[in-house]
């Protein structure tokens, strides 16, 4: 595979950001099908237009997914890339690595692969980028077999699932979201790897509601860490933020002269609901008030903490436009507890009680959530044995075309016309 | 042994999963999982957790441009035996963070950082602009409408300094999915970079028997557009469909289940502008982005249109908004119709709804700012 020239690519080389197209000359040193990568890239460049062609089905035995087929247009003139697979490795938890693990798998790329990779992809999978087919049963071998790990999801299956760093790193997490995410991924390798559902399902498991791993905007079901009880509260910590001798929101706006902390302006005037005042030097919280949105907890991250009867609000539902228009996940059930204890059998109840009505009712290539909007929110809290609530709508509907059912009115639906018409002349 | 073509069930072993995450963990992380008491950005790109043990991490984030070589991963690994004890993470924003117990060790994995030929940049906490998600584009997608590690690197040239500095009112989130199928969820972003497409689907009639479903290419349309229909190929009458392209709107679901119905272009495609949304529960609900520039052409190598549009909203907002305040607050808190004026963005009825649900967002009150557009009217 010769070297291309690329005028167009080369301008990419230049400015503060690191470069891809540095980093892929220099591995194209050693995995001279780089060359290629880039000479079909300035290509588009040139072109404006990809030339991938369409899909293509290809995997190992076995699995329904974990590769994505890929194939070039010019295979002719860029022969490196002329079978283009994608190998998704299912991440561990939190996007933590030993570099003994991470070098093992970049040995088993450099021996079956481009030596290109994407850290990582969006759904949260590790992408090995560009490989043939007849080097994809080989890589799964030595993946099995060498590493012992696994490929993640694609297709219409359980998408690799993904959470954010939880209680590992962060004082906010409301569980254990790594644990919860690598049981549950486990527990559901056969959902993974073999396509059964209507459509894709992702989950994503964020420690709290500033939800980092955009559980609420990406996720057929998101569980997000919540608290039941009272903000934890350190009034000296308070009075130190106060002082200024504390950087708000964990120093996070230091680079620009906003000002002395101002607690009014800062904390008690941006509470979405106002349910914080200040009484003298304490600072007060009405919690019954509280929507536990997070915000004056982020300002003050030494002072104030989530409550200690923490847990988790499942919302389902979210999605991408494609096709009825971009779908936030819907709150469902407002608290559940999240414990190892009982190995997350009361997570496994909801997620499969979801999984029984979707796999019935939805149609090819829908999202639970489309499901959901089609059939509508009233039935789909039945099937999840929910009681409504005023927690599950932003408002009550305003219009009056409720979709009674016979059982819930008087005498029922059955009716003599000729009986009606004894009283009433026509 | 190793896999044997002729007995390719012989030995396999599937369903292991990943690696769990306890083996992954820094010895600090580990010691510390469920205690930590506090944290505090000590500078741009470096964190500081303070355990209730006293223990303390301290956490350097570099940004990467998400498609890298092995060679690159295996330098990441290098910095991590020298100066973090092997381990180090990713995030879901594509930035690589190292992590190390004390201050002194902190300091000596900076000068590492910042010492090596290969670009390191320290930053992307709080009130930055932190690493953009991204798609595949043209490096690898069948279905793109732009590329994505070119305008990503384009646009975060551009915005150097916003990264390794933290002068904004708040995080500004930026993504780019490089198709309507939004693999990157640019969806609720503050600032979100589209491709779209606006050329119908053009139909390759020669290959459609052998390679689409029709009844599938059919109801793939989201608004009915697509139709059975006959067509002669090579002087034989075969079943394939048409398009009514009054009726489009570019989605590419069709080409998505019907390889013969491919719809990029060079003149068609380019990118779309949407900003204001918001994933994250504080203070406002989250939010979706909002379309404000229909279109921008692909300008390769570097997408001079594109940079300009995200660099004024992003200088606009730093100039205007209040602490605290995301950009969809910001738009919100002074009205979209001021927002398109202090942006000097033309509005075009583009960036009304017509869609499904449209009506939500049309004004039905008298409540409105007189701007630019209002006496542009009234003249």
């Amino acid at each position: 595979m010769a070297k291309h020239d690329t005028p167009l690519l080369d301008e990419l080389e230049n400015g503060p950001w690191p470069s891809f197209v540095t980093d892929m000359k220099r591995q194209a040193e050693t995995h001279p099908e780089c060359w290629d990568i880039l000479g079909q890239l300035e290509l588009s460049f040139k072109d404006r237009i990809t030339h991938w062609k369409h899909g293509g089905i290809v995997g190992v035995f076995g699995y329904g997914g974990g590769i994505v087929g890929r194939y070039s247009d010019k295979p002719e003139k860029f022969p490196g890339v002329e079978h283009f697979h994608t190998v998704r490795i299912a991440q561990p938890s939190g996007l933590y690595y030993s570099t003994k693990n991470l070098r093992a798998l970049m040995d088993l790329w450099d021996k079956y692969g481009s030596g290109m990779t994407n850290m990582h992809g969006s759904t949260g999978d590790m992408i090995l980028l560009g490989t043939r087919t007849e080097n994809l049963e080989p890589l799964f071998w030595d993946l099995t077999h060498d590493l012992e790990q696994d490929l993640g999801g694609s297709g219409s299956n359980l998408r690799t699932p993904s959470c954010c760093l939880g209680e590992s790193r962060c004082e906010w997490s409301c569980y254990d979201a790594q644990d919860v995410c690598y049981h549950l991924t486990m527990h559901y390798q056969d959902e993974i790897h073999r396509p059964a559902f209507p459509y894709k399902f992702k989950f994503k498991f964020s420690g709290c509601p500033n939800d980092c791993v955009a559980s609420i905007a990406r996720s057929d079901f998101a569980l997000i860490g919540t608290w039941k009880d009272d903000i934890q509260m350190d009034q000296a910590a308070v009075k130190e933020y106060i002082a200024g001798n504390y950087p708000a929101n964990g120093g996070a706006h230091a680079g620009r002269d906003w000002g002395p902390f101002d607690i009014k302006k800062e904390v008690l005037d941006l509470c979405p609901t106002n349910c914080m005042w200040m009484e003298g030097d304490e600072l007060k919280i009405d919690n019954s008030e509280c929507t536990r949105c997070m915000h004056c907890i982020n300002v003050m991250p030494r002072a104030l903490k989530p409550g200690k009867e923490k847990g988790a609000t499942v919302c389902i539902g979210a999605k991408a436009p494609i096709l009825d228009g971009a779908q936030f996940a819907t709150m469902v059930i407002p608290f559940i507890e999240v414990s190892k204890d009982n190995e997350y059998e009361n997570l496994i109840d909801v997620i499969e009680q979801v999984w029984d009505w979707w796999m019935e009712v939805g149609k090819n290539r829908e999202r639970v959530g489309e499901t959901m909007q089609r059939i509508g929110l009233p039935t789909f809290l039945k099937v999840m044995e929910v009681d409504a609530m005023p927690q599950h709508v932003k408002e009550p509907r305003s219009n009056p075309y409720v979709f009674w059912k016979e059982e819930e009115v008087e005498g029922g639906w059955e009716r003599d016309v000729e009986e009606f018409r004894k009283k009433h002349a026509a | 042994m190793g896999y044997d073509p002729k007995n390719p069930m012989e030995g396999r072993i599937t369903d292991l999963g990943p690696r769990s995450y306890t083996e992954m963990l820094p010895p600090v992380i580990a010691a510390n999982k469920g205690k930590w008491d506090y944290h505090e950005i000590l500078a741009p790109g470096i964190l500081l957790h303070v355990s209730e043990t006293g223990a303390e991490c301290y956490t350097v984030r570099v940004g990467s441009p998400r498609l890298v070589s092995i060679e690159y991963v295996r330098e990441l690994c290098d910095i991590a035996d020298k100066h973090c004890e092997g381990y180090l993470r990713f995030t879901t924003r594509n930035n690589v963070e190292f992590m190390v117990d004390s201050k002194d060790k902190c300091d000596a994995l900076v000068e590492e950082l910042k010492g090596r030929e290969t670009k390191l940049p320290i930053g992307g906490t709080g009130a930055s602009v932190t690493n953009i998600v991204h798609t595949q584009g043209w490096v690898h997608c069948h279905t793109p409408a732009t590329d994505a590690s070119g305008p990503v690197k384009a646009v975060m040239d551009d915005l150097f300094e916003y990264f390794g500095s933290m002068t904004l009112p708040a995080q500004v989130r930026i993504a780019l999915a490089c198709c309507l199928n939004m693999c990157g969820a640019v969806h609720a972003s503050d600032i979100a970079i589209l491709g779209v497409h606006r050329k119908p689907p053009m139909i390759d009639h020669s290959r459609i028997t052998g390679v689409c479903e029709l009844p599938l290419a059919i109801a793939s349309c989201p608004l009915g557009a697509v139709k059975p229909a006959k067509a002669e190929v090579n002087g034989e009458e075969i079943k394939t469909v048409k398009v009514n392209a009054d009726r489009c709107m570019f989605c590419g679901n069709c080409y998505t289940m019907c390889p013969a119905m491919p719809l990029a272009d060079p003149e068609g495609d380019g990118i779309a502008i949407l900003v204001g949304g918001k994933v994250s529960n504080a203070k406002s609900a989250p939010k979706f982005s909002k379309l404000v520039i229909p279109f921008l052409p692909n300008n390769a190598p570097r997408w001079p249109e594109t940079v300009e549009a995200v660099r004024k909203i992003v200088e606009v907002y730093a100039k205007d908004a209040n602490k605290y305040e995301r950009l969809g607050e910001w738009a919100e808190r002074i009205g979209w119709e001021k927002f398109f004026e202090k942006c000097e963005i033309p509005f075009t009825d583009k960036s009304i709804d017509d869609y499904r649900l449209a009506y939500d967002t049309w004004r039905t009150s008298t409540q409105f700012k007189y701007t630019n557009a209002t006496d542009a009217y009234t003249k």
